[in-house]
């Protein structure tokens, strides 16, 4: 509902996204939703799970959930353009082992391995950036192919051995306290960085609007001066740059460097998206929700695990939740537009299309017929 | 508009109770298990293996329960749905988290869950490792199932033995990083070229212990190598599919195949001729053993130090080697004659 639109006329008041008062479209939010869920489970287990409330909960927390945080700022981006990038864990894993041979084979440093790695999935980015944006082919055709491709070269490049010689002082760095006692790692660090600057890039630029332009219609956003093919093409570049990251991280957490690190980690990462309010079929979707998405199934799946319960146990209820608010999302647009209709839906200028949420979130109906006939 | 807005807050309503239910029902229901001992009380025995569902760790962890219970202890068995290097770091926090008695471990990495390992072992919890080990220095005993030497001649052995000593034979492995299948593949190597000059090691394959794509891979290597008389998979998973495969081929009886394997699961694959024999050790004696080394250790009686001797159940007296190791055995042959005499 708070999705950025299109800029309109200040004498249309009656338009539905702007009729109720701003906290009203600030708070009756799927992102608010997730929020409130996650703070109600934290809440909920810290007072009901053995050893919740200690003090290593949270610092294993944010320790597990940091690659999937970070990569899944530009996975945002991406899915609210409508596209989608499976390639991300294979790209960790071809990072860490870039890391790994980086340093163990040529001698490199750290900080120079890392540069190098990010350069390395940066590339890998723009490979599935040319072939979606300016070749035009779906990005889920490419993007299984590059998971199997990247995953691949970096099992190949690695063979059967894993690189564990990483300098105690970067492997400590990984799992490194911001102070003493404290329950944050540092990692968290970088990660607010980020996350800063992809709130400001896609709430807050021309660049961010046509992110949710072409997530909408991606024909009207190219007809009103967005760029749609550079647009894609820089969101996979981010996506490839940011999975490498990760990769630097997810070796020197674990010492190791391996091909099939992070295997499945894709998955994990658009749970937490598609949980956070992003809408699959693009054009909807903010960051807090997804920040929240990713904690949230962090803490369900740490209280759980403190119960003892097994991993098939903790899947089947994250997989039943992410059905669930997708479906909440999509049922909620379907009824919306069927309860437009019924009114008569007279309150939206005639033969406009509606570029807002409600519109995306359901499956595309056809709505402006209807109106016209109304109208 | 009015409405809308209403749907809108009933849907955040609905799918925040529905968020909050689903977790109230699930950890109801685990109350009562939790305070039977998971939550850190004395005697509490976790068993980890490399991952859930997979026979041989069921059955290894279920002599381990066996034992947990005998001795008086809580038995606990957690880990990931699938054996990647970083997934058993969570389940390791986890007991630290609750502080149990004993982690009882097989690692899918040697170095990837070593610093969590250590930190379980400052909050108190004993480390033992089986099956597979990670660094000595992350662990305070190491139950090993044979030695690679052990293993893999009785593997070259039966190779040997069952294609007259001579043609090419290839390999079945689990995953490629795998720490115990890449030893014993290199002392199988050494042991062919030493031992057995007739013989020639043409391809090692990784089927990820995976059955399907294990599977697949016996087809690959049957197609890549016509002359080939005999496959060696030192791996459960490996050997069943290859078998599975090998049993409805025209290869069935002139390809040799033999390896680690369970009873259970070879059972129809030796009755039919298609296997005639392949050794392993017992993987319920060998969660049996883990699981009183780490009750010695929990108690006291042991340090973990060589030279160290602890009583575990039927399966007698044991000596702690140098590396904080204790050996099971020798592996055990098994084939048509004394198959029916195990189930496992």
């Amino acid at each position: 509902m708070t999705a950025p639109t299109l800029e309109r006329p200040a004498e249309t008041p009656a338009y539905a996204a702007h009729a109720h008062s701003w906290w009203r479209r600030t708070l009756l939010t799927p992102e608010i939703a997730v929020i409130a869920a996650l703070v109600l489970v934290y809440a909920w287990s810290n007072a009901n799970v053995a050893n919740f409330d200690g003090p290593l909960t949270l610092y294993y927390l944010f320790l597990d959930t940091a690659p999937i945080l970070l990569i899944a700022l530009p996975m945002t981006l991406v899915i609210v353009t409508g596209e989608i990038d499976l390639s991300v864990a294979s790209v960790v894993g071809l990072s860490s082992v870039a890391v790994g041979m980086l340093h163990h084979d040529a001698g490199l440093s750290i900080p120079a391995a890392t540069v190098l790695a990010v350069l390395m999935g940066m590339a890998a980015g723009a490979v599935n950036g040319f072939l979606v944006a300016y070749v035009g082919l779906p990005s889920l055709a490419v993007t299984i192919g590059t998971l199997a491709l990247y995953r691949g070269v970096a099992v190949g490049l690695l063979g059967t051995q894993a690189v564990t010689d990483f300098p105690q002082k970067w492997t400590d760095l990984a799992k490194e306290r911001i102070a003493d006692g404290s329950s944050y790692p540092v990692i968290l660090i970088p990660f607010l960085l980020l996350l800063i600057g992809f709130a400001w890039l896609l709430h807050f630029t021309a660049f961010g609007r046509g992110v949710f332009e072409i997530g909408l219609n991606s024909e009207a956003a190219h007809f009103s001066g967005v760029n749609v093919e550079l647009t894609k093409f820089w969101l996979f570049v981010l996506s490839g740059a940011v999975a490498a990251f990760a990769g630097v991280y997810y070796t020197l957490r674990y010492g190791s460097a391996r091909g099939d690190n992070a295997t499945g980690l894709e998955l994990q990462v658009i749970a937490a998206v598609l949980l956070g309010g992003v809408s699959i079929f693009g054009g909807r979707g903010a960051l807090h929700g997804v920040v929240a998405g990713v904690l949230l199934i962090g803490v369900i799946s740490s209280a759980m695990r403190l119960e003892n319960y097994t991993v098939n146990v903790i899947n089947i209820v994250i997989g039943t939740l992410l059905v669930l608010s997708v479906m909440t999302t999509s049922l909620l647009g379907r009824v919306r537009s069927l309860a437009a209709r019924a009114r008569g839906g007279g309150l939206r200028p005639p033969g406009r299309p509606q570029p807002d949420a409600t519109a995306s979130a359901s499956t595309p109906a056809p709505p402006s017929t209807e109106e016209r006939h109304q109208a | 508009m009015n409405f809308r807005n209403r749907l809108s807050a009933l849907a955040a309503v609905t799918l925040v109770a529905g968020l909050a239910l689903s977790a109230c029902g699930g950890d109801d229901s685990a109350d009562d298990k939790a305070s039977g001992g998971g939550g850190g009380g004395d005697g509490t025995y976790t068993f980890l293996p490399k991952n859930l569902g997979n026979a041989y760790f069921d059955t290894s962890d279920n002599a381990g329960k066996a034992a947990v219970e005998a001795f008086g202890g809580t038995y606990q068995e957690v880990g990931p749905d699938k054996a990647s290097p970083d997934a058993q770091v969570p389940f390791i926090n986890t007991a630290a988290q609750q502080g149990v008695s004993a982690l009882i471990v097989s690692a899918n990495d040697k170095e990837a869950i070593c610093d969590a390992l250590n930190e379980a072992r400052d909050a108190g919890t004993k480390v033992v490792t089986f099956d597979s080990d990670v660094n000595p220095d992350c662990r305070d005993l190491f139950i090993n199932q044979a030695t690679a030497d052990g293993i893999a001649k009785v593997e070259v052995d039966m190779i040997a033995e069952q294609i007259g000593d001579a043609g090419e034979v290839a390999i079945l492995s689990a995953s490629a990083n795998a720490t115990n299948q890449n030893a014993w593949i290199d002392v199988m190597k050494k042991d062919i070229a030493d031992n057995h000059p007739n013989i020639k090691l043409v391809d090692v394959v990784y089927g990820d212990d995976d059955d399907q794509t294990s599977f697949d891979k016996t087809a690959a290597l049957l197609q890549a190598h016509p002359d080939l008389k005999g496959i060696i998979s030192p791996t459960t998973v490996g050997i069943a599919a290859a078998a599975r495969y090998l049993s409805t081929s025209d290869a069935k009886g002139k390809v040799a195949l033999t390896g680690l394997g369970t009873p259970n699961q070879m059972r129809e694959y030796v009755k039919d001729g298609t296997v005639t024999e392949f050794a392993l050790w017992n993987p319920g004696d060998l969660g049996t053993l883990a699981a009183y080394a780490a009750k010695a250790l929990v108690d006291g009686d042991i340090k973990g130090d060589e030279g160290d001797t602890f009583t575990a159940g039927d399966l007698g007296d044991f000596t702690v080697d140098a590396d904080h190791t204790v050996l099971l055995g020798e592996p055990f042959r098994y084939n048509a004659d004394n198959i029916d005499d195990f189930d496992f």
